[in-house]
């Protein structure tokens, strides 16, 4: 009985009104939010998430005020399969109201999917410069690599989220202990003393420098830089204290049991078993403008345990798909001479294309059941 | 009433827009067909015509000067600075504006010798307000760096032709093709530290000193590259031309017509002038045939003002289609005379519109939609369609007015969107691409125009139903009120169909330029919004959550939701700043909403306020909530 009550509920149409009414509230202010707090924090808050809070000013807690994207996508999932499990039986006059909804279905399960699998990184590129790795846009890694044999280097990467619980980190690897003291996730330094700032500890490289936390950067253009204290914790005690950097490019080192090792916090960094090499950077502008007309990377691919060595092109809408993984065209360095590639991977890439096919024809489908006997009856009158 | 009267109607209004291709001949300087000239500005090839007037239009936000045409005042301006100078170009609204230049705010329009004494301040003013950010700016530093922007642009535009000063370009460039072989000899001999003649080194000099301004700072790009030149599009101006003379190239054939044609307009000479232009035009035509193509035909669409002229005739047909409506219960025979006008009418109309938008495509090469202002204009074309397809099918008069209603408001839209000049720029590198503007541009713009064509006749259904009985009789078998609801719901699913599928293909292109099929960004959310709007009608309606008035009003909203994707995601964030146009256009949008607000609660007045629905319990078309 109860259990009729609850399907017949998710069945019901006025569930999908109000999903949808509630749907559009949620996309109009996730839209105007993001005036204030910027594509990606607006996105994080509003569509990637199952409630929207409000927290009043000088209030400890905060007040769910909206569905998020995550909770309404997921009834609207549950509504739409419950309704055609319920009430549309398959046949021939419904095929139209079929293909709609199931390209529906496909169509939010593979974003979902998208959100939960794909990953995004760059790879930026000086002519002549090959690379087998890409970086994280907005994610640092702090890499402590030991440096030892210059021809086998191993390094231990501590990802930001652990650095940021400002804890103890051990690893088999390592013969010490990475203590994490104050790490702020965004940052900025100084060479004096002003107010507001923390002296980093005197060891060689970073003396002098100054550091403060820095509110989270919501500008779609602004990246956060972190920065912080590490403590190297050795069964001896103490080995040194650094100021860890995003502003800091080089690595800083240490000698410990006469082994030499590096510190440097980094952007994250994605391996690949195969390199890309620029060749040649292009920007087109239209004669007499400065509006760009094109922008293309030739680059070789070469891959060392398949023997693949070749040229690729990308451009504008012209992207290179690779083992699982898409490179674009997407920014450049200002003087021309290097390219900055997007680098996407996302395994259900290809959900959108067939919902739309799905979802249009369906729809197609469907009116044309209705239009074309209505005009062939006021044909008939 | 006679079946030949709307006939008549229409060929006599297709005849005046033939009548209107005519041109009178020309006498004296043939600056028409010098407006027909190519050159190569903001990347493309145009006629000088197009330059002359987008210019105007930056400057003075008319296409012409009253007594003069767009072309004349360029050749002028071009040609014989000084009397340039005197005509009033500069229109300045702003009180402070005008207070700051000590100017009357009796008059609009300055002229460049009335603003050259404050010249001054308005580049100090415009040096530390071009360092704000553009919101930042209030509406005075906005207007004033227009002012700015249109004296550059107009004193870029006198360097296109002849250096500032001169008097007779003939002679002057004659005299410096002489002096070339001693004035470089006097150059080399003061570099080497021997005697050379000083007066002739200063003279060579200042000869080089002008070209080298006009290189600097002339306009668009006037002499076509050489046929031994790499590339098609290696357009030069003219002071980079004579310049290179003294380097030991030959003078440029365009470049000699043009001082030719410069000298004689200088020196009064109207034949020579045309002369002159004569032999520019069979050489150009004879080397660079597309682009000297190109201009004509540009300038002919510029000539034309297809849109403007359509503009007129929908109001007419408007006219004709209300009237139609209004009449049909009490004149019937008047009233399908006026109809049938009224559809010839927009036929007609629509033949127009849409000639001159496969003109602009052909023109650019490019398919309908490549900025908000060609977005207007198929917005436009779309209802007409569609609302045309209606007529056809209900031969009420409603389709036809709502038809004429939209073609008239869009154009009008579109008119405004185009004072910032060129509406045919070069498409952005993410941009430049046919395919996908031919796909997901055009089909989401079908879906602006046919949700706004479902709120358009949705409004006409609460009006009518709320001042007259209309709704109530009969057309055929069917009720108007009933006919209306038909429409909306047929166009309701059009607009489904468009926008979803629009707004998926955007999608997917975007996951082909940059790996994201979707990433929240305004203007895909404006788009998803119609495509959810649009499912709430459906879905409410199949769900018997509403009935016929509830329809209307939820497909009066579905104008609101358009427009704020349409104009609103470009206002982000600007709202409380002002921004030029964009302030102005924001407070139309917000009008707009309010009047759409309006029409909703008066949508829900109960139905014994219906004149409609009067007399009649109880009321069949009221809404259950």
């Amino acid at each position: 009985m109860f259990l009729e009550r609850l399907i017949k509920f998710f069945a019901s149409l006025r569930l999908t009104v109000v999903c949808l009414a509630l749907g559009m509230v949620l996309i109009f202010t996730g839209t105007l939010a993001q005036v204030p707090l910027g594509l990606y924090r607006a996105q994080n808050e509003f569509f990637r998430s199952f409630f929207v809070y409000w927290q009043p000013e000088h209030f400890a807690w905060k007040i769910p005020v909206l569905p998020g994207g995550y909770l309404l996508g997921g009834v609207l999932l549950i509504n739409l399969v419950s309704a055609h499990w319920q009430r549309f039986s398959l046949t021939r006059n419904k095929a139209g109201i079929w293909m709609v909804h199931v390209g529906l279905i496909l169509l939010l399960l593979g974003q979902l999917l998208t959100d939960m699998l794909a990953q995004e990184s760059t790879l930026h590129l000086r002519v002549g410069d090959a690379r087998n790795y890409s970086e994280s846009e907005r994610a640092y890694e702090l890499a402590v690599s030991d440096v030892t044999d210059p021809a086998s280097t191993q390094v231990v990467a501590i990802p930001e989220p652990l650095l940021l619980k400002q804890r103890a980190i051990s690893n088999p690897e390592l013969p010490f202990t990475v203590r994490v003291h104050d790490f702020y996730a965004n940052s900025t330094l100084t060479n004096n003393a002003a107010a507001g700032y923390e002296p980093a500890p005197g060891n060689v490289g970073t003396n002098g420098l100054w550091f403060k936390s820095l509110p989270r950067e919501t500008a779609m253009n602004l990246r956060d830089l972190p920065s912080g204290i590490v403590e190297i914790v050795t069964p001896q005690g103490t080995g040194g204290s650094w100021l860890v950097s995003a502003y800091l490019t080089q690595p800083q080192a240490f000698i410990w049991q006469k082994r030499k090792y590096e510190l440097l916090l980094r952007p994250e960094r994605f391996y690949r078993p195969y390199s890309l090499r620029l060749e040649q950077f292009k920007h087109d502008v239209y004669k007499g403008t400065d509006v760009p007309k094109n922008f293309s990377s030739r680059l070789i691919l070469d891959r060392p345990d398949t023997g693949e060595h070749r040229e690729v092109l990308i451009y504008m809408n012209n992207p290179l798909r690779y083992a699982g993984e898409t490179f674009y065209q997407a920014s450049f360095d200002e003087d021309d001479g290097g390219t900055i590639l997007q680098v996407v991977h996302n395994p259900s890439w290809v959900t959108p294309y067939l919902a739309c096919l799905l979802v249009g024809s369906g729809l197609v489908v469907e009116f044309l059941s209705h239009l074309v006997p209505f005009l062939k009856r006021r044909r008939a009158v | 009433m006679k079946t030949w009267i709307p006939w008549i109607t229409v060929i006599a209004l297709a005849g005046w827009l033939l009548g209107s291709l005519r041109q009178p001949p020309e006498t004296g300087f043939q600056t028409r067909d010098f407006g027909k000239l190519p050159v190569l500005l903001n990347g493309r090839i145009q006629p000088f015509d197009s330059v002359a007037r987008n210019s105007l239009l930056q400057i003075r936000t008319r296409q012409s000067i009253e007594d003069v045409t767009a072309d004349q005042w360029l050749v002028e301006l071009m040609m014989k600075p000084d009397a340039a100078d005197k005509r009033l170009v500069f229109r300045i609204d702003n009180l402070e504006l005008l207070n700051l230049l000590g100017l009357s705010d009796k008059q609009k329009y300055f002229s460049f010798n009335d603003l050259q004494p404050h010249y001054g301040d308005i580049d100090q003013q415009a040096q530390r307000i071009d360092k704000l950010d553009t919101s930042a700016r209030s509406v005075f530093e906005q207007q004033l760096m227009k002012l700015f922007n249109a004296t550059q642009l107009y004193q870029r535009l006198k360097l296109t032709l002849c250096p500032a000063d001169s008097k007779d370009l003939g002679r002057e460039v004659a005299a410096y093709q002489q002096l070339i072989p001693d004035g470089i000899a006097a150059v080399r001999a003061k570099e080497a530290g021997q005697k050379y003649d000083e007066k002739t080194l200063n003279i060579f000099l200042g000869f080089l000193a002008e070209f080298d301004d006009m290189a600097k700072y002339a306009y668009p790009l006037v002499v076509p590259p050489l046929q031994d030149a790499k590339s098609r599009d290696d357009w030069q101006n003219a002071g980079t031309s004579l310049m290179s003379l003294s380097k030991g190239a030959d003078l440029n054939p365009a470049v000699k017509s043009y001082v030719a044609m410069v000298a004689a307009y200088q020196n009064d000479r109207p034949e020579e002038f045309n002369q002159a232009l004569e032999g520019y035009r069979q050489w150009v035509g004879q080397w660079y045939p597309a682009e000297t193509g190109k201009g004509i035909h540009e300038a002919f669409y510029n000539f034309f003002q297809a849109f403007y002229k359509a503009i007129i005739l929908y109001i007419l047909a408007f006219l004709l289609a209300v009237t139609a409506l209004l009449t049909f219960a009490i004149a019937p025979k008047l009233s399908e005379t006026l109809r049938r006008t009224a559809f010839y009418l927009v036929i007609l109309t629509g033949l127009i519109h849409t000639f001159a938008i496969v003109f602009r495509m052909v023109l650019e090469g490019r398919p309908p939609v490549t900025n908000l202002y060609s977005s207007a204009i198929f917005i436009g074309w779309g209802c007409v369609v569609l609302g045309l397809m209606l007529e056809r099918v209900f031969a009420v008069g409603l389709g036809c007015a709502v038809a004429s209603f939209a073609g008239f408001v869009t154009l009008v839209i579109a008119q405004n969107l185009a004072i910032d000049g060129d509406t045919m720029e070069m498409m952005r590198a993410v941009l430049d691409t046919n395919f996908w503007l031919a796909t997901h541009v055009v089909v989401v713009t079908l879906g602006y125009a046919s949700t706004f064509m479902a709120g358009f006749l949705a409004i006409t259904y609460i009006l009518l139903g709320l001042c007259t009985p209309l709704l109530g009789q009969k057309v055929g078998q069917l009720e108007l009120g009933k006919v209306l609801t038909k429409m909306v719901y047929a166009i309701v699913c059009f607009a489904t169909l468009f926008s979803f599928t629009g707004t998926v293909l955007g999608g997917i292109w975007a996951d082909q330029s940059w790996g994201r099929f979707w990433g929240w960004d305004p203007k895909e959310n404006g788009a998803l919004l119609i495509v959810i709007w649009n499912a709430i009608i459906l879905h409410a309606r199949w769900g018997g959550l509403v009935r016929d008035r509830g329809i209307m009003n939820l497909a009066v909203f579905g104008n609101i939701v358009t427009s704020f994707s349409w104009f609103g995601v470009n206002m982000l964030g600007i709202g409380l700043h002002s921004y030029g146009f964009m302030e102005a256009a924001f407070n139309w949008l917000m009008l707009f909403i309010a009047t759409q607000l309006i029409i909703i609660l008066l949508g829900l007045l109960p139905s014994r306020f219906w004149r409609s629905f009067q007399g009649r319990a109880p009321a069949p078309g009221a809404a259950k909530a």
